[in-house]
C-alpha cells in the first residue's frame, strides 16, 4: 500500500520543526516513531501534505528524575524504557507498560511521544500516564506548557496539543515510598492492541491504608478512561479482597467499550472488572516489598 | 497526480554505500528491493504485523514496510544478503537448514534478521528469551519449534567460538 504523496522535511532542532508546524498548519504531521503515522498513511486514512521527521533532533529522549519528577523525552523509543535500570528498578508499571506494546521491532522506532501524542484510545501508555497522574509538556511557539494528562485526551485521535506544538516532554511525580503499580493487557496474541487494558497506580501506607490510586484503562472507549470513581473510593481504605473488588466494579462502571473482533462489550466490561482486580493486587504487592 | 519532490539520500548497505534519489513516500522495504534489488527482504503483510520485511537498521531490528527510505539517509542497513552467502554460512543459517528451521522460506530471512539481533543483545538467550525475541515475526509453516532450536544452535555455535573475556 502506498502512501498519498507529501513534502518531507527533517528540523534539526525543535524550534525550526515548529516553524514548519506553524507554516503548514494542519497539513502538516509530525513523524516521530512512525509506527502508528505511517500504517494510517499506508491505508491512506492520515494523508498529510507535510512530513516533519522530528528523530535528528537531538536531547530529546532522556529518562531522568529530576525536582521531584521522573522525566521522559517525547524520542525515548520504547526499547529504552525496556533497557533502562531506572524503570526497571523504580517503575515495574511503565516497564509492563512498555513491553506490552506490539514486538521488539516497533518498540525500536516507537516512543513515547508517540503514544502519547497520537491519541489513540488503543495505545497503552495512555491509562499508564493517567494512573501515575502525569503532565505532557508541550512546545510551541511561545515557550512551553504543562498539559495535566487527565486533560490530555480530548476525543478519538485529538489531543489538547495545539495545531502548532510539539510534546516534547512526559513528566510523572516521583512516587512516595510504599507505592506499586502494574498494567495488565489482555490481547488476542502477543502484539496486539489490548482487548482490555488496565494500568493501576497505588501508594499504602504502613498500615496497608491506601493514601493515592490511579487507575487507567486501555480501549474501552473513545479516549482512554481515567477510572475516577474507583480511584476515590479508594482513597482511605484497606486493599484488602472487598474493597478491590467493589473498585474494580467502579472501574468497570466507567469503560464503555464497543463490539468488535475482540470481542462484545458486555465481555470487555467484565475484562475491564477482572483486570482491574489484578492490577490493584499486584500494585499493592509491589507496593508493600517497596516498604 | 502530483508528484512530490524527490529527495537525495545515501545509505550504507551491508557495508556499501548506496546513493538515489527518491519520493519521499517510498517505503524503505521498496528501495531495499526495487531500488537495490535485494529481494531477500519480504513484504509479508504490509501492515507491520509479520515481520518478514526486518532489517537491521543502525543494529537494531526494524519492520522495513514501516518506514520511509528518506529515513535511512545517512545510516546503516543490514539486509539477510549482508548475513552471509552459501559459501559462508552465519551460524544462524546453519542453524536453520541443519535444525530445519524452515519450509517454505518466506519468513526466513525476516527470522534470521530478528534472531541476529536477538543474539547481539543476549549471545545467551533462554527458550523464553528467543520466543519474545522473534514475537513481531510471524510463521505460517513451521509452528517455531525448529526455529527456536536453529537459532540455539546458533547461539551455541557462536559463543563456542567467541573469544574468551
Amino acid at each position: 500500500m502506498i502512501p498519498k504523496a507529501f513534502d518531507y522535511c527533517r528540523p534539526k532542532s525543535l524550534p525550526e520543526a515548529i516553524l514548519l508546524l506553524q507554516q503548514h498548519g494542519d497539513a502538516a504531521k509530525i513523524l516521530s516513531g512512525g509506527q502508528s503515522l505511517i500504517p494510517m498513511m499506508k491505508m491512506r486514512l492520515a494523508q498529510p501534505e507535510y512530513l516533519i521527521d522530528i528523530n535528528q533532533i537531538s536531547g530529546l529522549d532522556y529518562i531522568k528524575e529530576e525536582e521531584g519528577y521522573l522525566k521522559i523525552g517525547a524520542l525515548t523509543r520504547e526499547a529504552d524504557l525496556e533497557a533502562s535500570d531506572l524503570i526497571r528498578s523504580k517503575y515495574p508499571l511503565i516497564l509492563d507498560t512498555a513491553f506490552s506494546i506490539a514486538d521488539p521491532q516497533v518498540r525500536n522506532l516507537a516512543t513515547v511521544g508517540g503514544n502519547l501524542a497520537h491519541g489513540d484510545p488503543a495505545n497503552d501508555h495512555p491509562a499508564t500516564m493517567l494512573a501515575l497522574n502525569a503532565e505532557v509538556i508541550a512546545t510551541g511557539p511561545e515557550g512551553q506548557r504543562s498539559i495535566p494528562i487527565k486533560d490530555f485526551f480530548v476525543s478519538l485521535f485529538t489531543t489538547a496539543l495545539l495545531p502548532n506544538e510539539i510534546l516534547s516532554e512526559i513528566r510523572i511525580p516521583i512516587p512516595p515510598t510504599g507505592s506499586g503499580g502494574a498494567y495488565f493487557k489482555l490481547e488476542r496474541k502477543v502484539g496486539d492492541f489490548a482487548t482490555v487494558g488496565v494500568a493501576a497506580q497505588v501508594t499504602v501506607d504502613a498500615n496497608g491504608t491506601c493514601q493515592q490510586a490511579g487507575i487507567g484503562l486501555t480501549n474501552v472507549g473513545g479516549t482512554p478512561i481515567k477510572a475516577k470513581k474507583a480511584e476515590e473510593f479508594l482513597r482511605g481504605k484497606a486493599l484488602d479482597d472487598g474493597n478491590i473488588s467493589q473498585a474494580a466494579s467502579l472501574a468497570a462502571d466507567d469503560a464503555h467499550p464497543s463490539s468488535d473482533l475482540r470481542g462484545p462489550a458486555e465481555y470487555k466490561i467484565s475484562m475491564v472488572r477482572e483486570l482491574t482486580k489484578r492490577a490493584l493486587t499486584k500494585a499493592l504487592n509491589r507496593a508493600s516489598q517497596a516498604h | 497526480m502530483t508528484s512530490k519532490r524527490a529527495v537525495d539520500i545515501t545509505v550504507k548497505v551491508n557495508g556499501k554505500e548506496h546513493s538515489a534519489a527518491v519520493e519521499p513516500r517510498l517505503l524503505l522495504v521498496h528501495f531495499i528491493r526495487e531500488y537495490l534489488g535485494l529481494t531477500g527482504t519480504h513484504i509479508g503483510c504490509d501492515t507491520t504485523n509479520c515481520g518478514a520485511c526486518t532489517v537491521l537498521l543502525d543494529g537494531r531490528a526494524v519492520k522495513s514496510c514501516t518506514l520511509f527510505a528518506v529515513q535511512a539517509n545517512g545510516r546503516e542497513l543490514r539486509t539477510i544478503e549482508g548475513v552471509g552467502n552459501t559459501s559462508a554460512l552465519h551460524p544462524l543459517q546453519e542453524g536453520f537448514k541443519e535444525k530445519h528451521g524452515l519450509q517454505c522460506g518466506f519468513c526466513t530471512p525476516g527470522m534470521i534478521m530478528s534472531a541476529c539481533a536477538l543474539l547481539e543483545k543476549k549471545p545467551h538467550p533462554t527458550e523464553e528469551d528467543i520466543r519474545w525475541g522473534i514475537s513481531g515475526n510471524l510463521c505460517r509453516c513451521t509452528g517455531y519449534q525448529n526455529i527456536v532450536k536453529a537459532v540455539q544452535y546458533a547461539a551455541e555455535k557462536m559463543s563456542a567460538s567467541a573469544p574468551q573475556a
